[in-house]
């Protein structure tokens, strides 16, 4: 006999009591998404500008605050980029560091993007579920409260507020918290809507599953992917709201700085031909705008296969 | 129907109605009534199958979307066990009953949330109704209930898209098991499989029945499913009951003009028989559920529709055998 069927037998049992673990739809976007170059590409490069931002610190000479008196009057000759130095991306105007003025602008817009698309999430996520799966009055009651909110200027609002209370970085924090969950909640409402009458939500609310438990369990881990997608394409929006604001001059104070304020500055220091200025935090920028585009855009396919 | 038989469930005078409002109607404009289930009654015996039949949009699946209060009803009673009234008890005794009466849906994947594994989609039920129970004993269970359906235990951490339309419907039916209930609600279980899954999954749900005592309300459109899985067959027309009676009884001398119509028009798999047999033809459309006719509301394509069928609308009354029909006509 060519096949001992003992064996077989013994190995059908094995596999028989084997656990087999299947694979989730989360893997499968996982699979997708690394086969993306671009988006893999974008997110070392991302990943690598968050490194930087909190391991850069310990290469540098000079603080961030910290003025080289050397330069002083002479920035575009002796503020050049230079190793001998110690300033790395050059100094700016009164001759304080770039290199670790940029890191500094890093941290500052890095943490501004990421805790406004974080209360997106979670306070969008929640709010857009609970109003499309409740529906009704409630449904008309929340939302009309986001239009409401959404009435308001925001970018006008902020400023009044910078104007009022101060400049502070914690101030923009409120500023971009308040707004920042409007659309998110908006988005999230629409994707429940069309999810509420499948059979699974059918089946759960026949079994007597509780409504909190129904939008947690079945409405938010299927709407997920969008949410992902969105508040990877909401960072960027963030930190352009951050930056322009600090453009304006409002937003973080000195000597604290950020990607807006030191292009704003870079960028009026430009007939003096200090480039360096407006290179260094534009080139930083502009590659983690990028990043965050191409990372949402891997996303959305990788999430939405059929959508493509 | 013998007497000795215990009632489960008895539905009397179920209506169920949407209002809708016509496009771009002012605001205090009185919505239009839809009626979907226009006074339904029947009887569901212990461990007896119920089928239900009609053609699309009769109000099927309102009807068992009602039973289980998914959907409110406008009037009538559901009766559970002959005292309870499940559409008018509170929140917390509905949950307790809810235990007792499971349901299985249509489209088999669609019944699943794709972002769960199918040991969690089985647990769910006991999950929400028994808390307490710990995790080594929820996996024994749903392990138990998975053999019972025929699904191998070892696939308990695979996805729902992992599996194919019958297994998916096994999944459901796992889940709708799990709390032993004393009725499962099937609307239209088998439709969205083709002909020799839906074989195993009729043959599946039978078995079922027999060992644990189920009783089954059994939606279809499939008449020749029907007539294989159900004890009683109801027809329904434009939510009212058209016809109740013993399965055989119904198919071998249908009694209601519509129901004749839709008999002769099943399939024989005898080409000469097919050939010689006679198939009623009903002329039109159902009439709109918004606007039903007045009076019986099968008479704008009944072949026997005459006056009196325009002014009194028939009642439902059985003849010796237990035969229910509501036509003027019927003989």
């Amino acid at each position: 006999m060519l096949v001992d069927n003992k064996k077989v037998q013994e190995l059908a049992d094995n596999m028989a009591a084997e656990e087999l673990t299947g694979r989730s739809l989360l893997q499968d976007a996982r699979h997708r998404f690394f086969k993306n170059k671009m988006a893999v590409v974008s997110l070392m490069i991302l990943v690598s500008i968050i490194i930087f931002a909190f391991v850069g610190p310990y290469f540098a000479k000079w603080s961030y605050e910290e003025i080289d008196w050397a330069t002083m009057g002479n920035v575009a000759e002796m503020g050049r980029p230079s190793i001998e130095s110690g300033h790395f991306f050059g100094t700016d105007d009164l001759g304080r560091d770039l290199y670790s003025r940029v890191i500094q602008g890093t941290q500052i817009s890095l943490t501004v993007g990421f805790v406004g698309s974080l209360i997106a999430v979670f306070v969008g996520t929640l709010y857009g579920a609970t109003a499309g799966y409740l529906g009704g009055t409630v449904d008309n009651i929340m939302m009309r409260t986001v239009d409401i909110l959404m009435a308001i200027p925001y970018m006008f609002f902020l400023i009044l507020l910078l104007v009022m209370f101060g400049r502070s970085i914690s101030l923009i924090f409120v500023g971009i918290g308040l707004i920042s969950w409007l659309d998110m909640s908006r988005i999230v409402r629409g994707q429940t809507l069309s999810l509420k009458n499948k059979e699974f939500i059918e089946a759960a609310v026949a079994s007597g599953v509780a409504p909190f438990n129904i939008i947690r369990r079945h409405i938010v881990p299927n709407v997920m992917g969008i949410v992902v997608v969105y508040a990877t394409l909401l960072v960027p929006g963030m930190i352009m709201t951050e930056s322009f604001i600090s453009f304006l001059g409002l937003g973080v104070q000195e000597p604290q700085t950020s990607w807006g304020a030191l292009i704003s500055s870079g960028a009026g220091r430009l007939q003096y031909g200090t480039y360096w200025q407006l290179f260094f935090p534009l080139f930083f920028f502009i590659a983690t705008l990028l990043s965050f585009f191409f990372i949402g855009d891997g996303l959305r396919d990788a999430l939405d296969p059929k959508d493509r | 129907m013998s007497a000795d038989k215990k009632i489960l469930l008895s539905v009397k005078d179920l209506k169920v109605q949407f209002s809708i409002k016509p496009q771009g109607a002012l605001p205090w404009t009185k919505p239009l009534a839809l009626k979907a289930v226009d006074g339904v009654s029947f009887d569901l015996y212990e461990g007896e199958t119920l089928g239900i039949v009609g053609e699309s949009g009769c109000g099927k699946s309102t009807l068992a979307r009602a039973i289980i209060r998914m959907i409110p009803s406008s009037a009538g009673q559901v009766l559970w066990m002959g005292n309870e009234d499940l559409l008018t008890m509170s929140k917390s005794e509905l949950q307790e009953k809810r235990k007792d009466i499971q349901m299985i849906f249509q489209d088999p994947l669609a019944s699943l949330n794709p972002r769960m594994t199918i040991g969690q989609i089985i647990a769910e039920p006991l999950k929400t109704h028994y808390p307490e129970t710990s995790k080594e004993d929820v996996v024994d269970r749903v392990k138990a209930v998975m053999k019972k359906v025929g699904l191998l235990t070892n696939q308990i951490n695979r996805y729902p898209h992992e599996f194919s339309g019958g297994q998916c419907q096994r999944i459901g039916i796992a889940r709708a098991l799990i709390l032993e209930p004393k009725l499962i609600i099937c609307d239209e279980p088998v439709s969205a499989l083709d002909v020799s899954i839906q074989a195993q999954v009729i043959n599946l749900l039978v078995d079922l029945q027999k060992e644990m005592g189920l009783s089954l309300v059994f939606i279809a459109h499939d008449l020749s499913v029907v007539r294989h899985i159900s004890t009683r067959i109801m027809v329904l027309y434009l939510g009212n009951v058209a016809e109740v009676s013993v399965a055989n009884d119904l198919y071998d001398n249908p009694r209601h003009p519509y129901t004749q119509a839709l008999i002769s028009a099943v399939p024989i798999p005898d080409p000469v028989k097919e050939r010689a047999k006679k198939v009623i033809l009903l002329e039109g459309d159902m009439p709109s559920p918004i606007n039903p006719p007045s009076g019986c509301v099968f008479r704008t394509r009944c072949p026997l529709a005459d006056d009196l069928c325009a002014i009194e609308k028939p009642t439902l009354k059985s003849n010796e055998g237990g035969h229910w029909v509501s036509c003027h006509h019927a003989k």
